[in-house]
């Protein structure tokens, strides 16, 4: 009778940790099969290369290069804004508010604020872009571009409400990470160089987070996947026209042109939509290959 | 003679609500069904832009008559007429006036709609007449300022739909647009293109007709205001006609189609053109 139960256990187990392995590769294959037609129509050349996205003329046109443009310019953005910020916030979390009660106070409640951030569904990220961020940037457009007659007044949608959006986004995924890699620095390194005379700044910068890198670095790399694939929030605060990425030009993202086209596409128009996925897919899989790489890196120090 | 039972019984409860109209077309549609039930596929094709006014009349329709089966397909205005001339299929759609040279084939024009866009600026512009030639510069991107059409020195914020989406579809028909509109901005729903314009100083956008409210000013194209009024009088500029071509006059066509079509008089044909955000042709 235990035997059975045990059995049993072992099978239901087996199962459900296979889920995940199974959802993976069916996703993999049906990703496979709905992107490849229209590359094989559209060319991989004229599809990754040409800035010409014009899915219903006639000859239609299907180049995916902007939009893959202002996913990196997007991505990259939001960690050049972000990473400071989320880095400083957990150096700050670590080892400068680790003594006194009036600092673990505030470090909790920073901490508690942190991991609200997080919760924060994206769609409340986009609304409150659209609300309060784009008005203002609109504002400031007119500011810079009075009297232009090339710039094209996009209202204050475009790419840099967009980065900022998805720097606060990627805030939580950086800042927890860093915590838990920087906490994992031994005391001992501290105080050794402490003790050899450095300050308290000076051992943070030159001795803790050089120490911490490779966890760092892992956050980066999960904050870039997190931004890559953000597509709610931005798609309410970008604009969504296909432009160069430009600050102060309307974009549209790999996400975005997925979430705002596929409702009422159809024939090549959807196909080339499902290849777009593909695109955003073999991304998402190379951050991830070259995460897995640095974990094991890591290990090895 | 059933047929015109239930027709009358449904003007009399046009008041009530669309589901309780189908629930007492569907009793008179059982009784009906003892002596003659309508059986069979009726098939269309053509426009894309009349998909959802064509898959709720579909779903309507058959509710009422279960043994019909009424399949479309979405080929395009052209390809549909084409189609209908070929005899593949009994009906044609369009989202166009059938040409002349279709209706030597023979094709039949029966309007079952009218469609029409309202072109909306902000609240605080002071240019609520534009001329279609204005509306087109302004879409080009060759007119960037509303000081260029005799309004405040603001600049233009040209807001459209997404590809694919109906609305952006017969807006770039209607002015011979196609792809040649330098958007600021693309949103992928009518309620975002509503806010975005109410919220953005400047901002110029379209949608369907029926969801203009008071949050932003629809401006008149030619003199022309944007209206159901104007629109059945043919005078205004954006506006297109849904067509339901047929290969001779409806009553040369089999018993389905005539049913399919005298389904369209009905109040409930018109009720669910209506919800489709469509002008009903007197």
């Amino acid at each position: 009778m235990n035997k059975l139960s045990e059995k049993l256990a072992h099978l239901l187990v087996g199962f459900f940790g296979c889920m995940a392995v199974i959802s993976v590769a069916a996703i993999t294959i049906y990703m496979l099969l709905k992107g490849v037609p229209a590359l094989t129509k559209v060319g991989i050349l004229d599809l990754l290369f040409s800035a010409e996205w014009k899915p219903t003329a006639n000859p239609a046109s299907f180049g995916i290069l902007y939009m893959i443009l202002s996913s990196v310019v997007g991505t990259a953005g939001a960690i050049l804004l972000g990473v400071p910020v989320g880095l400083l916030t957990a150096v700050f979390l670590t080892d400068i508010t680790n003594t006194g009660r009036v600092n673990r106070k505030l470090a909790k409640g920073l901490s508690a604020a942190v991991e609200l951030l997080a919760a924060i569904p994206s769609v409340i990220y986009g609304l409150i872009g659209m609300m309060v961020l784009n008005p203002r940037m609109y504002a400031l457009e007119k500011k810079i571009f009075t009297g232009s007659t090339t710039h094209q007044f996009t209202g204050g949608s475009n790419m840099l409400s967009a980065i900022i959006v998805l720097a606060i986004m990627i805030l939580p995924t950086v800042i927890n990470i860093s915590v838990s890699s920087i906490k994992a620095v031994p005391d001992s390194m501290r105080n050794a160089s402490l003790a050899l005379g450095a300050t308290k700044i000076q051992t943070i910068f030159k001795v803790v987070l050089p120490t911490a890198s490779s966890g760092i670095m892992t956050g980066i790399v999960l904050g870039i996947g997190r931004a890559l694939g953000e597509a709610m929030a931005i798609n309410m605060v970008a604009g969504g026209a296909v432009n160069l990425p430009l600050p102060f030009c309307s974009v549209k993202f790999l996400t975005t042109l997925l979430v705002s086209e596929m409702a009422y596409s159809s024939g090549l128009h959807r196909q080339a939509l499902f290849t777009v996925g593909l695109v955003l897919y073999l991304f998402i899989v190379a951050i991830n290959l070259i995460l897995t790489k640095m974990k094991k890196g890591g290990k090895q120090e | 003679m059933v047929k015109s039972m239930s027709s009358k019984k449904i003007a009399r409860t046009g008041g009530l609500l669309l589901a309780a109209a189908l629930m007492v077309t569907n009793i008179c549609g059982c009784g009906a069904s003892g002596d003659k039930a309508l059986s069979g596929k009726i098939s269309l094709a053509g426009s894309t832009s009349m998909q959802k006014v064509c898959e709720a009349l579909m779903e309507g329709y058959m509710e009422k008559n279960e043994q019909v089966t009424v399949t479309t397909e979405y080929t395009g205005s052209g390809a549909g007429l084409e189609s209908l001339a070929s005899g593949s299929v009994d009906i044609g759609n369009a989202s166009r006036h059938v040409k002349d040279t279709e209706k030597e084939k023979g094709l039949v024009e029966n309007v079952i709609a009218l469609d029409g866009i309202a072109v909306i600026v902000n609240k605080a512009n002071t240019v609520t007449d534009l001329t279609k030639d204005e509306l087109i510069k302004v879409y080009q991107g060759e007119v960037k300022n509303w000081s260029e059409l005799g309004g405040k020195d603001e600049a233009i914020v040209v807001i459209g739909r997404e590809n694919g989406s109906g609305t952006r579809d017969a807006f770039e028909e209607l002015l011979k647009l196609k792809d040649a509109c330098a958007y600021a901005q693309e949103l992928d729903s009518t309620g975002g293109v509503l806010a975005k314009v109410a919220a953005t100083d400047g901002a110029i956008g379209y949608v369907s007709l029926d969801v203009v409210d008071s949050s932003v000013t629809a401006v008149k194209l030619d003199g022309v205001e944007a209206s159901e009024a104007q629109i059945l009088a043919g005078n205004y500029l954006l506006q297109r006609p849904f067509v339901m071509a047929t290969k001779g006059s409806i009553e040369e066509q089999n018993e389905l189609v005539k049913d399919w079509f005298a389904y369209l008089a009905t109040e409930e044909g018109k009720s669910i053109i209506r919800k489709a955000g469509l002008i009903v042709p007197q």
